[in-house]
């Protein structure tokens, strides 16, 4: 292993007593509850940092509202959040992206309810102003009382900064901070990697679950790159599936790692053969996809096309953790929005191929099904235990959060990143210190 | 309007016959209540149509999935289900749709309240039963649970609807 790439501080002396009293006293400056190999149990609960996060993370940053095959036509929209403002996300008649606040000029209704449909304006029911789906204000009833008072021109839906990658569609308050692929960098290529799970054909949103727990939003942000919880936590999930399959997913022992991706980003690979879904088709069909295979055999699909799509179901190896909010994990994305202190809403968006074979789209809703989501095999012991965290963080003198797991055993990867073990807390602490640097900004002086 | 008040008893004593043993975690003795093409749903939208299988559902459960959803409940290794306490779940607006020789199609109301982590959470659902008449009673050819909450968030269920 290469030596270590950083100079972490490790086995540090727990605060004493009195710092800690002193904290609790003081307003609390979240940048210095964290520390390279562990975080204050404050960032998960306390309401005034919370309030900072929102202005300060998801004001100033990238924040994903979703993808673009939840709005394929003209006249599509969607509603989604920047933290704790609601925004549309539309498209206009020349096919044009938009994010839009979801607030009326007039006197500030919600002009937009619902999760999503197909429209051609959005009309405020209090007073009737309608706007176009690019946010433009176009007509109002009685307009004559405000001639001469105000221009529609200038009163459109306010409009956010607006970007895509790889159809993934994300939008910032900010004009003046770098583009979204910048801001992606490292995460680029994982991105590239994880939209070959559609067989051929482009990803497409099958549908969402949606749940939420009481905690606080980074416990969420933590688990998409915390691989050491997997075989304990989810020991349930692993019993209900086959050897082989439960063979695959025994992954702590194998070649996976953790690579700090930059500005908050990191991948976790867990099962180094699921990388690249294109390479590799020569192997041979796994059982449980043996009747996938037979149905796609049926519909008339050439051999090599059955590898290829078989392949492309059992979703990438890999968790790729996009700061703040969104990450394509394996086979889904798994959408956080933070809601209070101690409350999270997420989201599992199951994926598929747009024109794909049916039986191939409804083997990845079987598998979802499977695993995801409030009812499913996994995610209601994740929450059982980020539950329990945020209730644990509530109690303690020791107030510290360790992420300093893997620490010892850090190497450079192939892109000259810091990468450690799978079980490592790489992924956090990448995350971490893009929080901090966030939540320092505007108090150096 | 006339209502069948023996089919009306007969589906409702089902219902409430099932109901009784979620609510006791009379799992092993649920599954025996299915048809073996039977399936239980729990669509992932309020008023989802009834192409189960080309939707994301919250649960679409035939036999294979049922046996595993009760083991992971029963085997004592999820720590969610585990930490599940008793549900108590009211069954009321209980109305026959179709009573055909073959399929009989019902419809009820049912809350279902649960205590997690010392706080009650309540779901209200519509949820529409098929059962086929047999010898020894009904056999559950589908369960359709249409949950509020679907169309806004839950939390985690480790119970069975
Ligand atoms: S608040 Fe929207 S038209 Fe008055
Ligand atoms: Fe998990």
């Amino acid at each position: 292993m290469a030596a270590n790439q950083s100079q972490p501080v490790m086995n540090k002396e727990s605060k004493t007593m009195s710092e800690l009293i002193e904290m609790q006293n003081v307003s609390l400056k979240a940048a210095e509850m964290v520390e390279e190999g562990r975080v204050h149990k404050s960032l998960y609960s306390d309401p005034e940092i919370f309030e900072e996060e929102l202005d300060k993370v998801f004001n100033n940053t990238w924040v994903y509202v979703g993808h673009e095959s939840e709005v394929p036509e003209a006249g599509c929209y969607k509603t989604a959040w920047i933290g704790r403002q609601p925004v549309i996300l539309s498209r206009d008649r020349k096919m044009n992206l938009h994010v839009l606040q979801n607030r009326c000029r007039h006197r500030g209704a919600t002009v937009c309810e619902g999760r999503k449909g197909k429209t051609k304006s959005f009309t405020c029911p209090y007073h009737g102003w309608g706007y176009g789906l690019d946010g433009a204000l176009r007509a109002l009833p009685k307009p004559e009382e405000y001639e001469g008072v105000f221009d529609k021109k200038d009163f459109p839906l306010e409009s956010l900064r607006v970007e895509t990658y790889q159809g993934l569609v994300f939008a910032t308050y900010r004009d003046d901070i770098e583009s979204l692929e910048d801001f992606l960098g490292g995460a680029k290529k994982w991105i590239d990697l994880f939209m070959k799970q559609g067989g051929g054909y482009p990803l497409k949103v099958l549908g969402e679950h949606r749940f939420n727990f009481p905690g606080n939003w980074k416990i969420q942000l933590e688990n998409t790159t915390d691989a050491y919880h997997f075989p304990i936590i989810h020991k349930s999930f692993v019993t209900s599936l086959d050897d082989a399959t439960a063979d695959i997913f025994d992954f702590l022992h194998g070649d996976g790692f953790v690579e700090d991706l930059g500005n908050g980003h990191s991948v976790m690979v867990m099962i180094p053969e699921l990388v690249d879904l294109e390479a590799d088709l020569d192997q041979p069909i796994p059982a449980r996809f043996e009747k996938l295979a037979e149905e796609l055999r049926a519909e008339g699909k050439p051999e090599d096309e059955v590898k290829k799509l078989v392949r492309a179901a059992h979703g990438t190896g890999f968790n790729l953790n996009l700061f703040p909010n969104v990450s394509c994990s394996m086979a889904f994305f798994r959408v956080l929005r933070p809601v209070s202190v101690g409350e999270t809403e997420i989201q599992h968006v199951a994926l598929g191929g747009e024109g794909a074979p049916a039986p191939f789209n409804r083997k990845r809703m079987r598998l979802h099904e499977h695993f995801q989501g409030p009812m499913g095999f996994g995610t209601p012991d994740d929450g059982e235990a980020w539950e329990r965290v945020h209730k644990g963080a509530q109690s303690g003198q020791d107030g510290w959060i360790l992420v300093n797991r893997g620490l010892n055993n850090l190497h450079e990867s192939k892109d000259g990143n810091v990468a450690g073990a799978v079980c490592s807390e790489t992924g956090m602490r990448g995350a971490y210190r893009q929080y901090q640097k966030m939540m320092a900004a505007g108090e150096e002086k | 309007m006339t209502v069948n008040t023996q089919v009306l008893n007969d589906v409702t004593a089902f219902i409430w016959q099932e109901a009784d043993l979620l609510d006791h975690k009379g799992y092993q003795e649920w599954l025996q209540l299915w048809s073996d093409d039977g399936l239980y749903i729990v669509p992932a939208e309020f008023a989802a149509d009834d192409n189960y299988e080309d939707t994301l559902n919250l649960a679409l459960d035939d036999a294979d999935m049922r046996r595993m959803r009760v083991a992971r409940l029963e085997d004592g290794e999820s720590v969610s289900a585990n930490a599940t306490g008793n549900t108590v779940r009211m069954i009321s607006r209980v109305r026959v749709l179709e009573a055909g020789e073959d399929l009989v199609i019902a419809r009820c109301a049912m809350t279902l309240n649960e205590m997690r982590h010392g706080k009650l959470v309540t779901y209200p659902a519509d949820v529409e039963y098929q059962l086929q008449p047999s010898a020894d009673g009904f056999r559950l050819a589908r369960k359709v649970v249409r949950l509020m909450h679907a169309d806004s968030f839950l939390r985690t269920v480790s119970f069975i609807f």
